[in-house]
């Protein structure tokens, strides 16, 4: 399974996580897992998602993201899991 | 599973600290285009290099985008051109035209550098070596993306002085070739004892001819890493110091095992090496010299320096090693003055002077790198400071190198400017002394005895 981590960073404000899985429920792209912190005032939060249903390549899933993250006022950031694996698994 | 800490690091590290994949560099054998004919060589040449490298800078980008880390550089090393050139050129002119070619093919394929114009003159210079030797000032100013390189001696073979007083003419003449722009061609112009094959980074890359037809080499870096973890442990003792570069050194290279894995697959050529080098860029926060000052320095070369590069370079590699299946290059730490804002500071202040840069050359990889020397520097005297380098090499067995810039017009106390990844450089003085009767013996330096080490 192709799996992405999408990372969400900004000022929390409502709204952020339901506008995120609108995007994803829209395109077909299945939610995994979630985890969400609050640092300060700072709304941080990763979701482990797989893009095999969905018809978007991954360039422009992660423009459409950049785009929405924008439009909210926080950054999104789409990666493929392996950077993250290799990285902190042996 | 991944967890938000583990992502958030690694992200951490790539927008913060300056992570980065510094060079996927794409190695092409031209054995193949060999021609006695001049203009069918040149052909071949450029056909060879378009087809190979005309997808390598978008599959650059394609990986940079996918894993959200950014491959600053994509560059091509191709098999020496005085091996290549050796049948057709007859005059230096004839192997300018080859690196004008080389430089038209990396304009067309969008690289920065295309390294490889180069002779392996360890022991002895052929016609076509020589040639190719007194033909890199003109090559290095009428180009812009050429980087050339010469092996002046190895362990095994010892050092060719001959070829040392060569090329001490050949840089201050590059420099006055290139006199207008602050002498850039010596920046483009480096010299080895025991030049690795698959080295990635400009300007000493060359595609080997021990190498495949073609090859991908990765060069990562992450001074910042290093730097902002080792933050975290000041006034702990050695073992936990070391422990942590291992631990982070492994993290950086991780990454650049992917990368390359991924490059090769996607571009259907082996993939070579990973090259551990800690990389600076004069970028504030991406410096080996502040590394150097976080391990307890007031500024890199205050005594203590040579073992703190030593202990860096060791766990830099014994870190590496293990995340990557293939480790090659240069892969230790990078002392380039003018590419280091620490180690700008460093000679600003006045606590580095080219005899302590050569000291530390002999721990770290790779030598006396981008060190801005006076214009009127006399030709011996930079042909004995390379041969220094060259012993320091050939007797340790590691690889050195030699990449001086005589400013022509400037003198000591002034700054010398090249720009982007280049940097700037304070002029430092060199020994005035003569090494005249020294160089102009001729010869060679026999190789050193391989037993009774001390």
């Amino acid at each position: 399974m192709k799996k992405t981590i999408i990372t969400v960073v900004g000022k929390d404000t409502v709204g952020i996580i339901a506008r995120v899985c609108t995007y994803l429920a829209d395109n077909g792209i299945n939610i995994l897992d979630i985890s969400q912190t609050i640092v300060q005032d700072y709304f941080n939060m990763m979701m482990i998602v797989d893009t095999n249903q969905t018809a978007k390549d991954f360039g422009e899933m992660a423009k459409d993201l950049e785009e929405l993250g924008k439009s909210i006022g926080v950054i999104i950031k789409c990666q493929k899991e392996e950077i993250f694996d290799q990285m902190h698994r042996i | 599973m991944i967890n938000i800490f583990e992502v958030a690091e690694t992200n951490e590290m790539i927008e913060k600290e300056n992570l980065d994949v510094r060079t996927i560099t794409l190695g092409i054998s031209l054995l193949d285009c060999i021609d006695a004919d001049l203009k069918l060589l040149n052909e071949k040449i450029y056909q060879k290099i378009y087809e190979a490298a005309k997808d390598l800078v978008a599959t650059g980008e394609y990986i940079s985008a996918e894993y959200g880390i950014p491959v600053v550089n994509k560059r091509i090393s191709v098999t020496p051109i005085a091996l290549v050139g050796g049948a057709a050129c007859k005059s230096p002119e004839d192997f300018v035209s080859l690196a004008k070619t080389l430089d038209k093919a990396a304009h067309e394929v969008g690289v920065n550098f295309i390294g490889g114009y180069s002779a392996l003159v360890s022991k002895g210079m052929t016609a076509a070596d020589e040639m190719l030797i007194r033909s890199i000032p003109q090559a290095l100013s009428v180009t812009e993306r050429v980087c050339s390189s010469v092996n002046l001696g190895s362990t095994r073979t010892g050092i060719n002085m001959d070829a040392v007083k060569l090329m001490g003419e050949m840089i201050l003449q590059t420099a006055q070739a290139t006199a207008d722009q602050d002498s850039l061609g010596c920046a483009k112009l480096v010299v080895f004892c025991n030049a690795p094959d698959d080295n990635p980074f400009m300007a000493g890359a060359f595609h080997g001819v021990t190498e495949a037809d073609k090859v991908i080499n990765v060069g990562v870096s992450g001074p910042g890493v290093v730097k902002t973890a080792l933050e975290k442990v000041r006034g702990e003792n050695f073992e936990v110091l070391c422990e942590t570069i291992k631990k982070t050194a492994f993290k950086v290279t991780r990454v650049g095992q992917l990368v390359a894995k991924e490059a090769s697959k996607m571009m259907n050529v082996p993939f070579g090496i990973v090259d551990l080098s800690l990389a600076p860029t004069p970028a504030v926060g991406d410096s080996v010299a502040e590394i150097l000052c976080e391990i307890g320095l007031e500024h890199a070369g205050a005594p203590g320096t040579t073992a703190a590069l030593a202990l860096l370079n060791d766990q830099v590699k014994k870190g590496g090693v293990m995340a990557s299946s293939y480790v090659g290059g240069l892969s230790g730490a990078f002392i380039p003055v003018s590419e280091d804002q620490g180690m700008i500071d460093a000679v600003t202040a006045g606590a580095l002077t080219l005899e302590k840069l050569e000291a530390m050359t002999c721990v770290c990889s790779v030598g006396l790198d981008m060190i801005a020397i006076p214009g009127d520097t006399r030709a011996s005297t930079i042909s004995g400071i390379i041969a220094d380098e060259m012993a320091i090499g050939m007797v340790n067995q590691k690889t050195t190198a030699v990449r001086l810039i005589p400013v022509i017009g400037k003198g000591v106390g002034e700054t010398v400017e090249f720009g982007g990844l280049l940097g700037y450089a304070p002029i430092m003085p060199v020994n005035g002394f003569s090494c005249d009767a020294f160089i102009a013996r001729g010869g060679r330096i026999p190789a050193p005895i391989h037993s009774f080490k001390n």
